[in-house]
């Protein structure tokens, strides 16, 4: 990270033209030149594991062009253990047992050393039992429902309790305008079920009666949003201040969205809190009628620190399109791919057993400032933000929690999980220990 | 150059931080905005409205607009274009600081924001506006504004502001704490809220009913009227229900008309039909850039423009397709399945390396957004349009196949090819306009669908499977079909969909179709007649 500051300070200042400080960046930079020497030796192989085509292909090939970035970059700085980084790239495309084959061909025959990847949590679980049996590491970059803790995988994306519980606290705060009820609409998989069912739970917790909680599942690619959405107003209609959370994914956000404005229902009436919509989804919507919705997330764009600036920069550079936006994903992959480099630098080789062990404790710092750091039970640390849309299709944060907060593998708002921790460090080693009973129950994720 | 503009800087740092130095020791009204904090800023927009400050409407007419920044050394300005203007005295501002950031908003400060407007609004000397800021009064029933809503009522003369009017005073009465020997006043506002009769009054009242505060009378009065209001809103909602249902059936409808003539009419399964409407959505869009890029003042018509343009567009490619892959299959309905595939595969793909995989924002026009309340039933616009649309499309077919010679060459063919290429039909040319006919239809479907769904390579996919259904449904080359089974099934799919969920009602839909055309394999209305093979 440090080697790329000076070097994009000094593009950005160059143009500025300011002789002096030029020299003098300069000066500092070329000590990192001379470092960066031209990588020798085998190459390590990084899989990435995005579909590039099919119904994912729209978020995921992002998160390919990410990692080609976050690559190329890491060589312009010398490689990693002097030998350079080669990018392996399969398309999985969209189908779930295809994630496995291609997962099983990244690690046997092309024998890379690690695999960013999936999108889908249901992608996640096919790959899972390849990565356990060949000792893999995966590092999976999406906010998830959680109740999964893996040995072969890294979480770089948001826990439950790094997303939807901030987010349903904001909606209850004085702040975010004293919610009562609660309408918990998705699409109909696991992630927004098993989501709804912690939230449930957790809303219970907070004193809301089972009447003030409505849950509404529809089809993937729902485009017929009117009854629900005037369910959602005649919900609203019994005097208590009433917020939508969604889990509504990807491509049914758009005629949502757009039925929401039609029926007159603004963010100021009842609030819409999404999980999944991104500036990425945001690119693609006329704003106008959204102005005021909520999503919770870990980064946007907006986001203003130097090194998110930074970031953008070499996004727009290596795209080529100064239009295309940066989302959370996108960070995810940032934090967890120099966490890795960070890992087999300091274990000073590629083996998985020896970086596996030395991921856990490892520091990065975020591009939204603060710095994440990797827990025993392979899940980061993370500020959770509350953003508003605006006209222009970027979030600006209204909220933030105060600090970075530790993500949970195991819901302690899901009555089974509720005993449950994970912890890859000695000397529990086990990836959901029972804290009650005081023992691990092997190698069973759900 | 440089140094001289650092130099000028310098100057206007040290100006500013003079300036803020005098303005901290006073906190006068403005300096609110320049907090940072939320609800400081909503305190501020509310407390500048009641305090009648002559810059107050500049002010949040600024904020609404977003054009109200802020420098965090002190000072809030409005900026108009590249000029700026203080805020606290209207006057233009030379030096403007380096750090400006526009004032901070949230939700809790646009609805502020919006009752402060209608405030200002109720002064309006147009009855429209004061009507609209008396809805918004009463929508929002917020305590602090009895006194406006008083003031206001004694001098309005137009009857339907004033009956806007008095419901808001209702709403706003009852949403204020109970005060002692208010028991008539109270009873006379749920009477008052009864008659609006709508989901607000409802939510209101609701609570009313509930409340340990109030006097049993008023908690019975009020319990009274939610449950009439209920039974009310029941009625409606089956009206409402059966909107939904004609809407959802009209896009259905424009979107197996084309799959009608090709497959109904031709005997083609066209699995690219969907992606003819993507493209016809993509043109659209063209469309609107264009029209931005170079007459802008068209802007609000382009969708219109767009009919035409996505209907040629679609149809000269359905007239390419026929010519360099269809007509080589005809009589073979499975290969022209397989064929018509890949082609979809290949129309997505190139769409996608042209335009992106993501989505793309096609605008709706402002004419084309909001809704219509007639009684309580909620009629969505750009809902509307579409199924005005579809029946317009679904006549000009009709005409076309019933009172064209084209339409009569194109039933004589597909009743008898032989016989038709006997009495002189060049039977290749009609094939290609027909085919030409049926993709421009799908164009036309891709303009619509731009309104409400979203534009992306994959938006075929999602229609091809629904559109197959309604032919197969309504019967294979029968247009009344076509629109009986669209109707039916939108209607049948939004009757379900309250009571069982949308993902049930989309099952059950499916599971109703396949037993119908297990016992009608023809389907609703089948074609009759010699030329049906049997």
């Amino acid at each position: 990270m440090s080697d790329i500051l000076p070097k994009f300070s000094r593009r950005a200042f160059g143009r500025l033209a300011l002789a002096s400080s030029v020299a003098a960046i300069g000066a500092a930079y070329r000590p990192g030149q001379a470092l960066a020497a031209a990588p020798t030796g085998q190459p390590i192989k990084v899989g990435i594991l995005h579909s590039l085509s099919g119904t994912m292909a729209i978020s995921e090939t992002t998160l390919k062009d990410v990692m080609l970035m976050l690559i190329a970059e890491q060589n312009r700085k010398g490689g990693l253990l002097g030998r350079p980084l080669e990018p392996v790239i399969v398309d999985p495309a969209s189908n779930w047992p295809l994630f496995a084959e291609k997962a099983r061909q990244l690690l046997s025959v092309d024998k890379v050393d690690a695999v960013f990847g999936c999108w889908t949590s249901v992608s996640r679980k096919s790959v899972l039992p390849v990565f356990e049996e060949l000792n893999g590491i995966l590092f999976y970059p999406v906010q998830y429902e959680g109740q999964e803790c893996s040995r072969n995988i890294f979480y770089t994306g948001a826990a439950p309790n790094q997303q939807a519980i901030p987010a349903v606290d904001y909606l209850l705060s004085e702040e975010g305008g004293n919610a009562k009820r609660f309408a918990l609409v998705g699409t109909d998989y696991v992630y927004p079920r098993t989501t709804n069912q912690i939230l449930a739970n957790y809303l219970k917790s907070k004193g809301i009666k089972d009447e003030d909680i409505m849950v509404n599942y529809t089809p993937f690619g729902q485009s017929d949003w009117q009854t629900i959405v005037s369910q959602i107003k005649a919900f609203g209609a019994a005097g208590k201040k009433t917020a939508v959370v969604s889990t509504i994914n990807g491509d049914a956000n758009v005629p949502f969205y757009k039925e929401l404005g039609n029926q007159g229902v603004s963010a100021t009436d009842i609030p819409v809190m999404a999980f999944s919509v991104g500036e990425e989804e945001l690119a693609g919507m006329d704003t106008t009628s959204l102005v005021g919705q909520l999503a919770a997330w870990n980064y946007f764009e907006s986001i203003d620190t130097p090194e998110n600036k930074l970031f953008i920069k070499q996004w727009h550079e290596f795209t080529k399109n100064p239009k295309r936006t940066t989302n959370d994903p996108m960070e995810a992959h940032y934090i967890g791919f120099n966490m890795w480099v960070q890992a087999v630098t300091k274990a000073g080789t590629t083996d998985h057993d020896k970086v596996i062990d030395t991921m856990i404790g490892i520091r990065q710092p975020n591009l939204t400032g603060g710095v994440a750091q990797m827990l025993p039970n392979h899940h980061l640390t993370k500020p959770v933000y509350i953003g508003e849309i605006q006209e222009d299709g970027q979030f600006s944060v209204v909220w933030k929690t105060p600090s970075t907060i530790a993500g949970q593998a195991w819901s302690p708002w899901v009555p089974e999980t509720k005993n449950l921790i994970g912890d890859w460090s000695k000397p529990i080693s086990c990836g959901n220990y029972n804290t009650a009973t005081k023992t691990c129950i092997g190698k069973k994720h759900v | 150059m440089c140094r001289f503009s650092q130099f000028l800087w310098a100057g206007v740092v040290c100006l500013l931080l003079a300036f803020s130095g005098v303005r901290g020791a006073a906190a006068d009204e403005f300096s609110g905005l320049e907090s940072g904090q939320f609800n400081t800023i909503a305190d501020t927009v509310s407390a500048m409205v009641a305090s009648g400050n002559p810059q107050a409407g500049a002010v949040i007419d600024a904020l609404e607009k977003r054009h109200l920044v802020y420098s965090p050394a002190g000072g809030v300005f409005i900026r108009a274009g590249t000029t700026y203007v203080d805020a606290r005295t209207g006057q233009s501002v030379q030096n403007i600081p380096a750090d400006l950031k526009p004032v901070r908003m949230n939700n809790h400060v646009r609805q502020v924001l919006a009752s402060a407007t209608a405030e200002l609004e109720l002064l309006s000397p147009e009855d429209a506006v004061r009507l609209k800021a008396a809805t918004q009064m009463y929508a929002q029933h917020n305590p602090a504004m009895l006194p406006v809503i008083h003031h206001a009522l004694e001098r309005e003369k137009n009857s339907h502001v004033r009956l806007k009017l008095e419901q808001a005073n209702a709403a706003t009465m009852l949403a204020q704490p109970v005060q002692p020997g208010q028991e008539a006043t109270r009873l006379a506002a749920v009477k008052t809220l009864g008659s609006a009769g709508d989901l607000e009054a409802r939510g209101l009242l609701a609570v009313v009913a509930a409340s340990d505060h109030e006097t049993p009378e008023v908690r019975k009065a009020a319990a009274k009227t939610v449950s009439s209001i209920d039974l009310k809103q029941r009625v409606w909602s089956v009206l409402q229900n059966a909107f939904y249902g004609l809407s959802y059936g009209s896009v259905l409808l424009l979107a197996a008309t084309g799959l009608a003539i090709t497959f109904g009419v031709m005997g083609v399964i066209n699995m690219a039909h969907g992606e003819l409407m993507m493209i016809g959505a993509y043109t659209t869009w063209l469309v609107q850039q264009g029209i931005r890029a170079t007459v802008p003042w068209l802007e609000p018509v382009s969708l219109l423009v767009a009919i035409p343009v996505a209907f040629c567009v679609c149809g000269l490619l359905g007239i390419l397709i026929e010519r360099g892959l269809i007509r080589f299959l005809y009589g073979r309905p499975l290969e022209t399945l397989l064929a018509t595939w890949g082609l979809s595969l290949i129309l997505q793909q190139a769409i996608r390396s042209i335009f992106g995989p993501t989505n793309i924002a096609v605008i709706t026009p402002a004419w084309l957004s909001g809704s219509w309340m007639l009684g309580s039933v909620d009629i969505t616009l750009n809902r509307l349009a579409i199924f005005v649309f579809a029946f317009l499309v679904l006549g000009a077919l009709m005409l076309v196949m019933r009172k064209t010679s084209l339409g009569l060459e194109m039933r004589a063919v597909t009743q008898n090819r032989r016989m038709a290429a006997l009495m002189g039909i060049r039977t290749p040319r009609v094939d290609a306009l027909a085919f030409g006919l049926g993709a421009g239809l799908a164009g036309l479907a891709g303009v619509a669908v731009s309104q409400i769904d979203n534009v992306s390579p994959n938006l075929g996919q999602s229609y091809i499977i629904d559109s197959f259904m309604v032919v197969v449904f309504g019967g294979v080359g029968n247009l009344w079909g076509t629109l009986a089974a669209a109707m039916t099934l939108g209607m049948g799919g939004k009757i379900l969909e309250p009571t069982i969920g949308a993902v049930s009602a989309k099952i059950a839909i499916l599971v109703l179709v396949i037993l119908y055309i297990q016992r009608h394999p023809r389907g609703m209305f089948p074609v009759r007649g010699r030329g049906v093979e049997s």
